[in-house]
């Protein structure tokens, strides 16, 4: 047991430093200092209040579309068309942000609720070309998300274009009554937002652990066939996944438009669905987990935003280190079970040389 | 034929090789069970070396040698992870696909918008003057001619000759390529390694034949999803791959074509659209059964040429994993 | 070719299968090989045939001995003559017939169709077996997979013949052309076959010699002829008694199938009535994919049907989904219990939390009704391990214990595939306990005594055409035999 547990806390480590050697050779192939890139990233992410600011407001959405990848993951489902869910909440929350003026509370409400309808009617789309059509969601959600991108183009560069001919880049910016608040300027964060994180932490938590729901998506999610005759509605278990995901996606997507952007922009989604696949894979679908390491990857996410400024560096750095994180982290839980599948071996031998007198049952024929 | 027309058709094909090439490679290591999921993030890392080997080296030549070893060299992971280390197909091949185009994107970011010269077109004496068809098809840079080549050798390898039998067996049934013989493994790893190659030749012919250059981000992201998606439209089969590569590049072809017409009002958005549509439409398609309801009211003798073409179920060990113990 | 097995031993985990194993085949004869499900025949067979190495002995082919712990794949056995035809062939469901005989006869470039043409064609003349070279395998029957493996054994040039099950899902016509051409290769070729089965009127009428196994020992070896009683005696050192099947007055109609029409993957059927009266257990006989398991399922909700009407207790279910039919009362049980039943992963609490009502799951209750199932069903398990660490007759024994309380039916498929002698008996008992208290029961099964021994009625198949046996008196299995072959005709003369 105890050359179990050294095993493991190797196998934690190891991937993180060799993440951290693949990368540190990335940055020196291209002419810099690692050590000097690290401390960029570093400092860009946690100077100050407001570095740390830009940290949270990166791991907002983040986290959002993690907690919702939670759930499709739990399902069986690869939802790759996250990325278009986040576009369709902020296309939807810029629709209400646009046309909409009521009281602050209330237009702030209407847009998170047409932000929320959005992405779960993007994600209910795949559901259904999934169950309905057969269209894997791996290959529906990339299609979408193409679709989604250029739906979000088109508004830009056509109806929503600013009067005088403006730019193919962005719409107007919003009217403020339409724009979530940040709490101050030395930590502008709006806690609204990150109160719907935290709700969706909790809410998620709880719904996988302790609903019916919740266990038929996990049942779903291991035997679809199986699930179905133990009279588990899987069509619904999978839509209606497909549906909570995509609105927290569509949530996170809210928080692009009405917060960071004050404005709809192409990519509003900013590849933050994809690193939620990430952080989902590397947490292995746990949810306790999901929103520290969303944190980190943020983290790295914000940091590097200050490569360009800094070195002249591409941002795609922060990529290439989570990406290597994940993978590695992948390889080494394969190579742990290679290790301690070894080790139990050689102990069944030992064991099975001292004990000779062992019945045979029906299992093996 | 007008010249215009010609020169879209022409274009075309042109256009569709990168898209045959890494489908028919990916063709490759399906059949043998084995999804190589990673094509988007292999083609830009693939392309992006090509073309810097290319360019610092001045050999075209080696430009393909070297994204060829980079697309087997990642091939040979996700083999490797599948076999050796008994992690997912797709999610090693996910990851993959967004690390390599980071990777990709950071380290050509110097090379980005550097001036290239195309590999320059051959004309194949004799067929080449054959009117409509060698304008259209035998005045292309060899990698054109590659591909064509391809097809054939992939669709004479899989269905004529015994080295196919037990590629098809292993992404089959296992078990029973196991019991004829076939080291079931040792061929997962050689077929998903061969598409590797292919795949990164592919990456290559973007960046030094058909869009030559390099651009941050780049310009081929998202051919690998539809890549993947002829695949399955393509049913595994050399042929219907290879059709559906040129009938989604005609398709391309068209909608800028028509972009650039004064006549013809379409909202540009839904030509840009079109591609993905046809995308998730061909996909419903073939999952309807109407390719199977087809296949069962022919003729048999029809059927019996025709099977291998039209089926389109996955390999039924497609993404398994087969231990021999 | 004689072949001798010296001390052949082999372990998995705690499970000894072959415990110093010694035997002798020799040629020109037909040996039975018995044993009950976990005697360790199986295993014997597959380190015989290549499939999988022994952990000690030696396996001596022509008097030349070789370690049997070394690895020695299935081809290298079938170059050194002996091959082994699986209860489910071993071949290739897209390949046709003649790319399948070709497959793993050497390793070449070309395929070399015209010379395996020929050589099917003579090899199949020989037995007088019909198969079409052009005809993808996965339209053949069992029965003629089973012919094109052992035609593309022999013309591998094998000389001992391991069968593995080879009459379940044949028809009678078909087990008479195996069982001839078995006779013609050991009695006139001299080949050594070996036949793997517990239908001992199949050993009693084919086989030279048996040997017993229990246990993972050689129990017995005999010459034929013996009586099948004799042969269970040395099976189980006693004799089993039949198991009783008590008189059940047939109560209230429950289940009612009306001019079904049903279409699948293979076959479709058309105009099927069927209805189902509470105590009635009705058997469902016919070839793999003959139309049973259309029927079925559509009984039970788990397949629409393409036209016609579907009754539960006199409510129409009609189009309704397999959940509606659940609530309605009815419960299927798929054949592959892993499969289509119990999820691999969930624990054996969380398979019965989903049973429970509710929107929340009440996770204490949940896992004192576990541990209550567990003990009152005798499933060896606890309620926190995963259903796939299971053994396969605990499974079923949990699948039957999650299974609700008062059905109006249950369809079950293949009940015991795959379970041993008293796990196979203990699973009867709760299906005939369930129709002593006024489920209806529907089953289908390959095999044909445990259709003739536990049903009511039968309704026989064959490639969607049907026939309905009210009274089974009277009623051999090798009629039944007859029938799931086609031959109607002769069953509506008697």
């Amino acid at each position: 047991m105890r050359s179990h547990r050294l095993i493991s806390a190797t196998f934690i480590v190891l991937p993180v430093v060799v993440a951290v050697l693949f990368t540190s050779l990335l940055v020196m192939l291209v002419g810099n200092e690692p050590g000097e890139v690290f401390q960029t990233v570093w400092m860009g992410a946690f100077r100050n209040s407001n570095a740390l600011a830009a940290v949270v407001n990166f791991w907002r959405p983040l986290v959002m579309v993690s907690m919702g990848l939670v759930i499709t993951f739990t399902a069986g489902l690869w939802n790759i068309g996250v990325e278009g869910q986040m576009m369709m909440g902020a296309v939807f929350a810029s629709w209400a942000a646009r046309s909409l003026a009521l009281p602050h509370p209330i237009q702030i409400s209407a847009e998170i609720a047409a932000a929320a309808l959005g992405g779960a009617l993007w994600a209910g789309l795949a559901g259904v070309l999934k169950t309905r059509l057969g269209v894997n969601e791996i290959f529906g959600g990339v299609g979408l998300n193409a679709l989604a991108n250029l739906l979000a183009i088109y508004l830009i560069s056509g109806p929503w274009q600013p009067p005088e001919g403006g730019s193919a880049h962005s719409t107007t910016p919003f009217p403020a009554n339409s724009l979530l608040q940040p709490a101050s300027t030395e930590f502008p964060v709006s806690m609204v937002a990150l109160g719907l994180a935290f709700a969706s932490i909790i809410g998620v938590t709880l719904a996988l652990r302790g609903t019916r729901w919740g266990l038929q998506l996990k049942a779903t999610g291991k035997s679809s066939a199986s699930a179905r005759l133990m009279g588990v509605p899987t069509t619904r278990s999978v839509i209606s996944a497909m549906m909570v995901c995509g609105m927290l996606a569509g949530l996170a997507g809210s928080y692009r438009v009405l917060f960071t952007y004050e404005s709809l922009r192409p990519l509003v989604s900013g590849g933050i669905g994809f690193l939620g696949l990430l952080v989902v894979l590397l947490a292995g679908i746990r949810a306790l987990w999901t929103p520290f390491i969303a944190f980190a990857f943020a983290a790295i996410m914000a940091g590097s935003t200050r490569l360009r400024v800094s070195l002249q560096l591409d941002a795609s750095l922060a990529g290439v280190l989570q990406g290597a994180l994940v993978l590695l982290v992948l390889l080494s839980n394969g190579l742990r079970g290679r290790v301690v599948e070894w080790s139990d071996r050689r102990a069944a031998k030992q064991a099975a040389s001292v004990s000779e007198t062992a019945s045979p049952g029906a299992r093996h024929e | 034929m007008n010249n215009e027309l010609l020169n879209i058709l022409n274009s075309t094909v042109a256009n569709a090789t990168p898209l045959v090439i890494a489908a028919i490679g990916e063709t490759l290591n399906e059949r043998a069970g084995v999804v190589n999921l990673s094509l988007d993030g292999s083609l830009a890392l693939a392309a992006m070396t090509g073309f810097v080997v290319g360019v610092t080296t001045g050999s075209a030549g080696l430009g393909f040698l070297a994204a060829a070893i980079v697309g087997a060299l990642v091939a040979l992971l996700i083999v490797v992870a599948d076999i050796q280390l008994k992690q997912d197909q797709i999610a090693v091949g996910f990851v993959l696909t967004l690390l390599l185009a980071d990777i990709a994107q950071f380290l050509g970011q110097e090379y980005a918008g550097m001036p290239s010269n195309p590999l320059s077109p051959v004309r194949i004496p004799g067929v080449a003057d054959i009117p409509i068809i060698g304008p259209i098809f035998f005045n292309h840079s060899v990698i054109v001619y590659f591909s064509y080549v391809l097809i054939i050798v992939t669709w004479l390898m899989m269905f004529h000759s015994r080295p196919g039998l037990a590629q098809r067996a292993v992404g089959e049934r296992p078990a029973t390529a196991f019991a004829r013989g076939t080291r079931v493994n040792r061929q997962r790893l050689f077929y998903t390694v061969l598409g590797g190659l292919l795949i990164g030749i592919a990456g290559a012919s973007y960046s030094l034949a058909i869009k030559p250059g390099w651009s941050n981000p780049p310009a081929m992201r998202g051919d690998g999803w539809i890549a993947l998606a002829i695949v399955i439209f393509g049913g595994w089969h050399p042929f219907r791959v290879a059709l559906g590569a040129y009938l989604f590049a005609l398709l391309r072809a068209l909608s800028s074509a028509i972009q650039r017409s004064p006549d013809i009002q379409i909202p540009l958005v839904l030509l840009n659209m079109l591609p993905w549509l046809l995308m998730i439409g061909t996909l419903i398609l073939v999952s309807s059964g109407v390719i199977d309801r087809l296949l069962r009211v022919m003729p048999r003798p029809a059927q019996r040429w025709s099977r291998n073409f039209l089926r389109s179920d996955p390999p039924a060990a497609l993404g398994t994993r087969f231990d021999p113990d | 070719m004689e072949i001798t097995l010296r001390h052949i031993d082999k372990r998995f985990g705690k499970v000894h299968a072959n415990a110093d194993i010694s035997v002798t085949f020799s040629e020109g004869k037909i040996y039975g090989v018995l044993g009950e499900n976990g005697a360790g025949k199986s295993t014997l067979m597959k380190i015989l045939a290549g499939f999988q190495p022994a952990d000690q002995g030696e396996i001596v082919v022509d008097g030349k001995p070789r370690e049997a712990r070394l690895h020695f794949g299935p081809t290298e056995s079938i170059r050194s003559g002996i091959g082994m035809l699986q209860q489910d062939p071993l071949d290739i469901a897209s390949f046709t017939v003649i790319e399948d005989f070709v497959y793993g006869s050497g390793a070449r470039l070309t395929m070399g169709l015209r010379e395996a043409r020929k050589a099917l064609k003579i090899q199949c003349q020989r037995f007088g077996f019909d198969l079409d070279q052009e005809s993808p395998v996965s339209h053949l029957t069992i029965g003629q997979r089973q012919q094109l493996e052992i035609v593309r054994l022999l013309a591998l040039g094998v000389r001992v013949l391991i069968l593995d099950e080879p009459t379940t899902g044949i028809s009678a016509e078909q087990k008479e052309t195996l069982f001839s051409t078995l006779g013609l290769l050991a009695h006139q070729e001299g080949m050594t076959i070996l036949l793997v089965s517990h239908k001992l009127e199949d050993v009693v009428a084919l086989c030279d010699r048996v040997v017993v196994l229990r246990a993972g020992q050689v129990v017995g070896e005999r010459e034929m002829p013996a009586t099948t009683s004799e042969l269970v005696k040395m099976m189980f050192a006693e004799e089993l008694p039949p198991q009783s099947r008590q008189a059940v007055t047939l109560g209230k109609k429950r289940v009612a199938l009306e001019d079904v029409a049903l279409r699948g993957r293979r076959v479709s059927l058309e105009g099927l009535h069927l209805s189902l009266s509470s105590g009635e257990v009705v058997g469902l006989a016919g070839l793999d994919g003959s139309g049973q398991d259309l029927v079925l399922r559509a009984a039970a909700g788990v397949i629409r049907t393409a036209r016609g009407r579907v009754t539960v207790d006199g409510r129409d279910m009609t189009g309704k989904s397999y959940r509606q039919f659940r609530q309605a009362g009815v419960a299927f049980a798929a054949a592959g219990r892993l499969e289509e039943g119990l999820i691999a992963g969930l624990t054996l609490t969380e398979h019965v939390a989903l049973g429970m009502p509710g929107a929340l799951v009440k996770w204490r209750a949940a896992e004192a009704d576990t541990s209550e199932r567990l003990q009152r069903f005798n499933v060896r398990g606890r309620p926190e391990s995963q259903v796939q660490q299971l053994s396969g007759g605990n499974q079923q024994r949990f699948l039957m214990a999650i299974m609700p309380a008062n059905l109006a039916l249950l369809a079950v498929e293949q009940p015991t595939r795959g379970l041993d002698v008293d796990s196979a008996r203990w699973v009867w008992t709760q299906i005939l306990a369930r129709r002593a208290s006024g489920t209806a029961v529907l089953f289908s099964s390959p095999d044909l005594d445990e259709i003739i021994q536990y049903s009511d009625r039968v309704i026989v198949f064959f490639a969607g055409r049907f026939i309905e046996l009210a009274d089974l008196s009277g009623v051999s299995i090798d009629d039944l035999g007859h029938l799931i072959g086609g031959q109607f005709e002769q069953a509506n003369h008697a």
